[in-house]
């Protein structure tokens, strides 16, 4: 694989639910190594776009590409294949994904929430895996709360045993969808002091996210969205100080 | 949870005295808990000195019969043996009825159809007829000379016949609690399991089911004791050698019914007791976890997303007792 070939890549992509186009013409690079956050309203199709890209969703038009691999598809001759679920689930493997209510497996110790994937999925011998959730819990700073319980962890704790596990299964791409909006305001720091290790390694991220200062100081591009359709995209800096359309000066308004 | 007023009180903030208050009285309660003890003993003492038809002495020379407590234990065996059997085939067909697949759908759709349609007693006729509609079993390939051949009757004894005709029955009652449990789990343990690459067969066994557990536990302990007594019908397939049975059939030797009812009952009390108790540490293992559900430390759930409050001030409940 080239270096040119980009790790996201959506070109004209639509969505709808029944008539209602949730997605409309959608188009956008995402490099590797790239942040990219995305910003906007509620209802303005961010996590919709989050959810196709791992092909939690559906998309009913246009590509969308990672690393140059069709999402949910097979070309052959110019028609598109429907993918089995055995390849679709073989493609997510290796995009990570964390969400806004964590989603840990409640049944499950904080390392056992880690090894699950690699053991199960990657079939990863079962020590190797443990020594690797260790170090990951270690490394998000959870390090003495491996046999914890999530119902027994906070918010903010729990979101970062959720990174941990998507990094278990060493993903080319993490997606976060609102990583922080549902924990308490004092808790929301620990998160994104982890995204931006993250992002600080290298990792290529995707971030939904209402936390405009963690947007301006990590990403590298924002992209503003509204109604289903991407209205503005560039550098952080320039998108939150000079947007260009009335649509976005008033959202940043708000939430500035 | 009730705690003790008469203890010590614990030391009071300075400044601060604890309250002494009078607890409130329910004398009503002491009344009719006393009328209550009157009649119960007046009834035990009538049963007991006036009504010569209960027998006694009977119930005592039987409770402890050889032939009705090996009974108890066939009953027993057939419980457990047709729950077993029930809870697999019901796991069965509720993954399958939930399944994406369509045929698989139909399948457990017109299954539970047909097994709670019909009543238990008919399919155990049914079932005890098998060898008459079907007089041997083959191995083998269709239109083929069969590899092996058994005769019906030889290859099913009239237990195992009453403990398939249960079991398929059951199947279709377990199978909707086993959905109702699926269901019942939150649709983002479903969505992280996928993200993380997990198929659909994978994430049912290891997300959703443990998880299900929980919910289907307490309305299978209520099927379990619901099929001890339902074991009664067996001599329908015609199995006689279960407790009911076999307490009416030495009833019918010694003209005296009334005392062996007694020692049946007595006997299927103290087998549902035994249940009881394997039903609340099977619940304590599937707990683990979910013990304690805390909201307060920095979790702020989506309105609508919410779990119940009930479901809340429930393990909130739960977690107290167990401190």
């Amino acid at each position: 694989m080239t270096a040119t070939v980009p790790m996201v890549r959506a070109d004209r992509l639509m969505k709808k639910y029944g008539s209602n186009v949730v997605l409309q013409d959608i188009s956008l690079e995402v490099r590797t190594g790239e942040v990219m956050c995305v910003i906007g309203p509620s209802g303005s199709g961010k996590s919709t776009f989050l959810r196709c890209i791992n092909h939690l969703e559906k998309i009913d038009g246009g590509r969308l590409e990672v690393e140059g691999e069709l999402v949910g598809y097979r070309e052959k001759g110019g028609v598109l294949h429907e993918l089995h679920p055995r390849e679709a689930a073989r493609q997510r493997r290796d995009i990570g994904m964390v969400f806004q209510r964590f989603n840990l497996f409640p049944h499950m110790t904080a390392l056992e929430n880690v090894t699950e994937a690699p053991v199960r999925v990657k079939r990863q011998p079962k020590d190797a895996a443990v020594e690797r959730a260790r170090t990951l819990l270690a490394r998000v700073g959870l390090g003495d709360k491996l046999d914890s319980y999530p119902g027994h962890l906070s918010g903010g704790q729990q979101q970062r045993v959720a990174i941990a596990r998507a990094l278990a299964m060493e993903p080319k791409l993490m997606l976060f969808d609102e990583p922080t909006s549902a924990l308490d305001p004092e808790l929301v720091g620990e998160v994104l002091d982890v995204m931006k290790g993250l992002a600080a390694d290298g990792m290529t991220m995707i971030v939904v996210t209402h936390e405009m200062g963690f947007a301006r100081e990590v990403a590298d591009s924002l992209v503003f969205m509204d109604q289903g359709h991407i209205l503005e995209r560039g550098a952080p800096r320039d998108v939150l100080a000079t947007p260009e359309h009335e649509r976005t000066r008033a959202f940043l308004s708000k939430v500035l | 949870m009730t705690t003790s007023t008469g203890g010590p009180a614990p030391t009071p903030a300075p400044g601060h005295e604890p309250i002494r208050a009078v607890p409130l009285r329910h004398p009503w309660r002491n009344v009719i808990g006393a009328v209550l003890i009157i009649a119960i003993a007046a009834i035990v003492w009538d049963a007991a000195v006036n009504r010569q038809a209960y027998d006694w002495p009977a119930v005592g020379k039987y409770l402890f019969d050889r032939r009705i407590s090996e009974a108890a234990f066939v009953t027993l065996q057939l419980t457990v043996y047709s729950m077993v059997g029930a809870i697999v085939l019901g796991i069965i067909l509720a993954v399958m009825r939930l399944s994406p697949n369509p045929i698989l759908k139909s399948i457990a759709w017109v299954y539970i159809w047909i097994f709670r349609g019909t009543p238990v007693y008919v399919q155990l006729v049914f079932w005890g007829l098998l060898s008459t509609i079907y007089p041997t079993l083959d191995i083998g390939l269709p239109f083929l000379p069969p590899i092996a051949q058994l005769p019906t009757d030889q290859a099913l004894n009239t237990f195992w016949i009453a403990v398939i005709g249960l079991a398929l029955n059951e199947a279709a009652y377990m199978s909707e609690i086993v959905r109702a449990g699926i269901l019942s789990v939150d649709r983002g343990q479903e969505e992280a399991a996928t993200a993380l690459g997990m198929g659909w067969g994978l994430t049912m066994r290891r997300i959703i089911i443990p998880q299900a557990m929980r919910i289907i536990i307490p309305p299978t302990g209520n099927e379990v004791i619901s099929m001890l007594k339902t074991t009664s019908l067996v001599t329908a397939v015609p199995f006689t050698l279960d407790l009911y049975t076999r307490s009416r059939d030495i009833s019918a030797e010694t003209f005296n019914p009334i005392p062996l009812l007694i020692v049946a009952s007595l006997w299927y009390l103290f087998v549902t007791s035994i249940l009881m108790v394997g039903q609340y540490f099977l619940e304590r293992r599937f707990a683990r976890g979910l013990d304690r559900v805390d909201l307060t430390k920095g979790a702020r759930l989506p309105q609508g997303d919410a779990p119940s409050v009930d479901s809340i001030a429930n393990a909130r409940g739960e977690s107290e007792e167990r401190r």
